[in-house]
């Protein structure tokens, strides 16, 4: 394979490639935000004691885990607008990835709440808090902690699933990567530099998440 | 929504989505059998190797595993045909869903391998085993019995990512439904029937992954 | 002499299984009652119904005169909401035998959560009301530390000042100190015996025998789910009357 390598045409978009990374790390932000909301209410549904309530949720847990991320976002783009439901490109995009999210966040805090001790529970309700009191000073605090690895965790794999909105051309780093493949033709170039910005992107998200945590582990 | 003409519809078109879902579950059986051979041995590389062997071993994992399958799809997809190897996209995207297949493999396999006691390994040395042979019988039942929920996972995640192979160009079950409804229009009917396929996949794997957990289970 | 408790034909079980089967207890203001009694007999689910933390089926259960968690209309008994459970919960607090801290607050967070939320103090009046509970239990100096970082000790200090602040009527103590090692103990039941001491009205289940016969005024031992015998505790530990009450006792080395 005699193959020059030619990096001038990636270096002369590379700004193009950082912007199209920062969208990545913009729409994952939003969704995961998102998401986290979903997953709670969910999560809650799960453990919930109501029949209905937990077979509804576990129903919509295990649907979305068992289907591919691609198909979600396929179906907010093309599938609602059929059924007079319209969003921007930019709005279905991150109501897919935060769907998605949201039931993969649900499991992991599926897990946070049933690892919390009844004891914690009783000893607010010892001291005369109500229900609803329980869940936002007691429940939710230890739960949300518990569950900050898998948290980002998560973040970082919807940062790798933001590549996907170049299936529906929103315009973000693999989109732009693959303009400039086709335009340049500079194939094995553009694809090292687009998977080096990734891994060095989620590399520094893991880093920095790690150092969070061990701030907050010392607080505890 | 009309429901007898989407059932007209689904007659018409059931050969074409069986199609479909035979491909996924081709691709996703060939990724899945490669990445898991290739991941096992670099799970040993990395749990027993050299220095060398193993950083070569971590930098390989986390550059897969840091890199969204999308894009090693699309680099294998154009790059592969540079290197003059012949393979199809089909092919490039068995490379690349094998790929990534290998890292979460390795991953499991090392986890495995650490959380089998040292005890173990010391045991079998006591009675005379030679390396393989330990690992043969000592340690691999062992880690196999321990890994085969994370690896029945990781077999989940091929088979949602083998949709991505709709993006080369290669007609398995996503790209199938979107030929589909480009040309009958009922877009939210064969999403949501595509979705149920894929569920009833990865639920059979799941339960044939949980029958076979209960068999091995000493 | 109006009692600050009063239990009358308490019934409770789970499922088919009755585990408190018909008890009768009366505390007058500033008296310390212990129950003692064989593992299963039923003291911490006597306590537990008292604080409201489980569901009885039979009997009633009087706080300085107020009926608690039950009411009765058109002659059925049924449940009072949630929001009255709550409300009365608060006028018993409980010390729990693994102390139940919440670990993402400090101490002083630990002990304003309840003055804050359900007695609606503002946060300065909750954290001076705190910190004159946790001087008390001699833990002013540790009020920013988080429970890991305190020993089981100091930890159940923190959980009865987190009680007690809440000024109930009455002091529900569960096994307080038999989760902690052997040189912990004493740092607890001192606190106890202070605060028994100022007059506080206490009820405690305990294993430590030596501690029921000097702090309380009266004893009560259980078995199977009834109260099978009570009295003065000299009198109790000299002199037991019945046959189970010296078999427990014979068990328990106290002499
Ligand atoms: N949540 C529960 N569900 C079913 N049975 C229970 C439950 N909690 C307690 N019991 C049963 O109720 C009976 C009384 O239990 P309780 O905890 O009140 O005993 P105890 O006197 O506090 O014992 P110990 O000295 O061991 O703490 C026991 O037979 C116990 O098995
Ligand atoms: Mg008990």
């Amino acid at each position: 394979m005699n193959y020059s390598f030619d990096f001038v045409p990636i270096w002369r978009n590379f700004d193009t490639l950082l912007y199209g990374l920062g969208i990545g790390l913009s729409l994952a932000a939003l969704s995961i935000l998102i998401g986290v909301v979903i997953g709670g209410v969910v999560a809650f549904g799960l453990v919930s004691k109501n029949k209905p309530t937990a077979w509804i949720a576990g129903l919509y847990v295990s649907f979305i885990r068992n289907i591919p991320i691609l198909l979600v976002i396929f179906f907010m783009f093309f599938a609602l607008p059929q059924l007079g439901i319209r969003f921007s490109k930019i709005t279905s995009f991150v109501a897919a990835l935060s769907i998605y999210a949201g039931a993969n966040l649900a499991e992991v805090f599926r897990g946070g709440l049933q690892a919390i001790p009844k004891g914690m529970t009783e000893a607010g309700m010892a001291v005369g808090l109500r229900p609803m009191q329980i869940r936002l000073s007691i429940i939710i605090p230890l739960m949300l902690r518990s569950t900050l690895p898998s948290m980002g965790n998560a973040f970082i794999s919807l940062f790798k699933d933001t590549s996907l909105a170049a299936a529906i051309a929103v315009p973000e780093l693999t989109y732009y990567a693959r303009k400039i493949n086709v335009e340049s033709f500079r194939i094995i170039e553009t694809w090292i530099v687009t998977s080096l910005l990734y891994v060095a992107a989620t590399f520094t998200i893991a880093s920095l998440l790690r150092l969070f945590e061990a701030r907050l582990a010392i607080k505890r | 929504m009309d429901l007898s003409a989407f059932f007209v519809e689904l007659a018409n078109v059931w050969p074409r989505l069986l199609q479909g879902s035979i491909a996924t579950v081709t691709v996703s059986f060939q990724a899945i059998a490669y990445g898991s051979v290739f991941g096992s041995l670099l799970g040993l590389m990395i749990f027993y190797g050299r220095m060398p062997a193993r950083i070569c071993g971590w930098i390989y994992l986390d550059f897969i595993r840091g890199t969204p399958v999308l894009v090693l799809m699309l680099a294998s997809f154009y790059i592969v045909p540079l290197a003059g190897l012949g393979l199809s996209a089909t092919g490039a995207g068995i490379l690349a869903l094998s790929a990534f297949c290998s890292a979460h493999v390795a991953e499991v396999f090392r986890g495995g391998l650490a959380a089998v006691p040292p005890g173990q390994a010391e045991a079998a040395k006591s009675v005379g085993l030679t390396f393989p042979k330990i690992l043969f019988y000592v340690l691999l039942p062992q880690v196999l019995r321990q890994a085969l929920p994370a690896w029945i996972n990781a077999a989940v995640e091929i088979v949602k990512a083998s949709s991505l192979l709709a993006v080369i160009s290669v007609p398995e079950l996503l790209l199938t439904t979107q030929q589909i409804v480009s040309r009958n229009f009922m877009n939210a009917e064969f999403y949501l029937v595509c979705g149920l396929i894929y569920f009833a996949i990865n639920l059979t794997l799941s339960k044939f992954g949980k029958l076979v957990e209960k068999r091995l289970a000493f | 002499m109006n009692s600050i408790l009063e239990i009358s034909g308490l019934r409770k079980s789970y499922g088919p299984l009755e585990v408190i089967k018909g008890v009768d207890l009366a505390m007058k203001p500033g008296e310390v009652v212990s129950i003692i009694g064989s593992s299963g007999s039923g003291k911490t689910t006597l306590l537990r119904c008292i604080n409201l933390l489980e569901e009885f089926q039979g009997g009633d259960i009087r706080i300085d005169g107020q009926l608690i968690g039950y009411k009765t209309s058109n002659g059925k008994r049924v449940a009072l909401p949630e929001r009255e459970r709550a409300k009365n919960r608060a006028l018993t607090g409980m010390a729990f035998q693994q102390f139940n801290l919440f670990p993402h607050m400090t101490a002083l967070g630990n002990v304003t959560l309840g003055l804050r939320k359900t007695r609606g103090m503002a946060k300065d009046e909750a954290v001076a009301v705190a910190e004159k509970w946790l001087e008390r239990v001699g833990m002013s100096q540790r009020k920013n530390h988080y429970p890991i970082q305190l020993s089981g000790g100091q930890q159940q200090r923190v959980a009865i000042a987190r009680a007690i602040a809440m000024n109930p009527k009455l002091m529900l103590f569960d096994e307080v100190t038999s989760a902690l090692d052997p040189e912990l103990v004493n740092e607890v039941l001192n606190v106890i015996q202070d605060l028994a001491n100022d007059g506080m009205t206490m009820l405690l289940v305990t294993h430590e025998m030596r501690f029921a016969y000097q702090v309380s005024s009266k004893v009560i031992f259980m078995e199977h789910g009834v109260i099978a015998e009570e009295g003065d505790p000299k009198e109790m530990f000299h002199n037991p009357k019945s046959q189970r009450l010296a078999e427990f006792l014979g068990k328990s080395k106290f002499q």
